[in-house]
């Protein structure tokens, strides 16, 4: 049984003529005129944009707005194509997280060199660093297309916590057990 | 008013009237560019152009913005586009030629129309065709004068002297003669049922309109009707001879890039679009008035029927811009079945649109004619 004869059947004198054929297919196109559009109109309406989407990297605050970012620098050796610099700095007196010790006194993406690829996002403990939803970016300037703290923040906006990490140690801290 | 025009000379006023047509066919001719993207994007689930627009223009409420989706702005873009841009002749074509092949192209065409009634008027019970000439070579004139344009194509051809514009314009003219035979001979049953021996014979377009008004069920009926393959051979030709889609072999853009005009560009080869359109726009024309009863608004209601039923018949102007409007109609919606076949069909291949032609088309149409040969010899007297 390795051979199955196919019957091939000589073409009617309707096929062979291409017309009903040809009229089947004018009513394929013609219910195609009718239908609905597929193309997304783009600048007016905006795609959906699907969860766990790579776009441009952002700083996020925690839900009461204070910076997450501890300047590990994790994200600055991670990075492929060495987009991220950050200048450490420590967390000024007097503001009640100086437990903390350490936040970014600079942190600039160069997005001319940014691939997305997520890596920052992955290394990140502290969870500071996302790769939100916002896919369109351009400038008129190479400068205007690094991205400082300040604008970081700006795109980033804040994000839930479930952790509170520096809460929780403040206060474990305050009972006596620093660690 | 109607006496000065009277008081013209005749040449100025054959003059005026042929401007007149041509006003109207250019830019329809120009238009079919726009309905064709705009077609072609419904079929294939896209909006189409919609974007260009004249800022003041489109800020006019509802019509702004619905000539802007219809890509209205886009074909005044386009053409202003053509006009400007700079238009470069290559170094290796032969300039005379190549320079006259898109006049040629572009003059045949829009000759056409003189043979052409598109509308009537009534004179009392009489129906006037208006047309720039209603001659008894009607359709024999249209015929002779639009083979003409195969030239234009085999001039571009060969002026442009580079291999793809070569094996277009050959196989152009391999084309036009294997399908205008066919095309001939599929229109002469008609002509052989509204002439008859003994009477003064004529091959007038608008003595097919009128024999295809008159009382009874067999007057009555558009010759689409009564003579059904003639109509199948003729509309298969008619693509043919105007290189739509599925006998695209002249421009091919898959195999020979541009085909005839891959050479030129801007405003001449902008001629060659326009022409190609008003070969479209005459030959649905020829169409309408052969097979689907020219100005008569349904089968079985003449015109005249027509505008006595609703009132207009005692106003001859109306009724003439009736009629036209009743032909462009129709002629418009073969211009969309053109394109509608275009976006569905592939392209043959070059020897399948030589079978087909040779093979096929040309005994099919012979046979048909020695059909009608002898069903009009037996009937027509009874009729």
């Amino acid at each position: 049984m390795a051979i199955l004869p196919v019957e091939r059947r000589p073409l009617t004198l309707s096929e062979r003529s291409y017309l009903p054929q040809i009229a089947r297919g004018l009513k394929t196109t013609l219910k195609h005129i009718f239908a609905p559009n597929e193309t997304m109109e783009y600048p007016e309406v905006q795609p959906e944009i699907p969860p766990g989407y790579r776009g441009v990297p952002t700083l996020v605050t925690d839900p009461h707005g204070r910076e997450k970012c501890v300047s590990c620098q994790l994200c600055e050796f991670v990075c492929p194509p060495k987009a991220i610099r950050i200048t450490p700095g420590s967390v000024p007196e007097g503001s009640g997280r100086e437990h903390i010790e350490k936040a970014p006194e600079e942190f600039k993406i160069d997005m001319l060199r940014c691939i997305y690829c997520g890596l920052c996002q992955e290394v990140c403990p502290e969870e500071a660093i996302f790769l939100q939803n916002q896919f369109s970016l351009n400038g008129l300037t190479r400068e205007e297309m690094v991205h400082d703290k300040k604008r970081l923040y700006e795109l980033g906006g804040s994000l839930p916590d479930r952790h509170f990490k520096w809460d929780k140690k403040k206060a474990a801290a305050e009972h006596g057990n620093a660690h | 008013m109607i006496e000065f025009w009277l008081s013209l000379p005749p040449l100025l006023q054959a003059t005026l009237k042929g401007l007149a047509v041509i006003a109207v066919i250019f830019p329809l001719a120009g238009a079919g560019s726009m309905a064709e993207r705009k077609v072609s994007a419904w079929i294939q689930g896209r909006p189409g152009p919609n974007r260009a627009a004249i800022p003041w223009l489109v800020k006019i409420p509802f019509l702004g913005r619905a000539l802007q989706r219809l890509g209205l702005f886009q074909l005044l873009a386009d053409g202003l586009k053509f006009f400007f841009k700079e238009d470069p002749v290559p170094g290796h074509v032969n300039k005379f030629y190549f320079f006259l092949a898109p006049a040629v192209a572009l003059i045949p065409a829009l000759t056409t129309v003189v043979a052409v009634p598109f509308g009537a008027w009534l004179d009392g019970d009489t129906v006037v065709p208006i047309g720039l000439a209603n001659v008894d070579l009607g359709l024999l004139a249209i015929f002779a004068v639009s083979s003409l344009g195969v030239y234009a194509l085999i001039l571009a051809g060969w002026a442009s002297n580079s291999k793809y514009p070569f094996l277009g314009g050959v196989r152009a003219s391999a084309q036009f003669i294997s399908y205008e035979l066919s095309m001939t001979i599929s229109v002469l049953p008609v002509f052989l049922w509204v002439n008859s021996p003994g009477m003064r014979g004529s091959l007038s377009l608008a003595r097919v309109v009128e024999f295809q008004s008159l009382p009874g069920f067999w007057g009555g009926a558009w010759f689409i009707f009564t003579m059904p393959v003639c109509a199948l051979i003729f509309l298969i030709a008619l693509f043919a001879e105007t290189n739509r889609q599925p006998f695209d072999m002249p421009e091919s853009e898959a195999d020979l890039v541009g085909g005839f005009h891959t050479e030129y560009g801007a405003f001449k080869w902008a001629i060659f679009f326009v022409a190609e359109y008003a070969h479209m726009i005459v030959g649905s024309g020829i169409f309408t008035l052969l097979f689907l009863g020219g100005w008569n608004p349904l089968p079985w209601v003449s015109l005249a029927d027509f505008s006595a039923l609703i009132g207009i018949a005692g106003n001859p102007l109306v009724v003439g811009v009736v009629s036209i409007v009743i032909f462009l109609l129709k002629v418009l919606f073969l211009i969309f079945f053109f394109m509608w076949v275009r976006w569905t069909v592939p392209r043959f291949r070059y020897d399948q649109v030589m079978v087909l032609g040779w093979q096929k088309l040309l005994p099919l149409s012979i046979a048909n004619l020695f059909f009608y040969l002898v069903v009009i010899a037996l009937l027509q007297e009874r009729l």
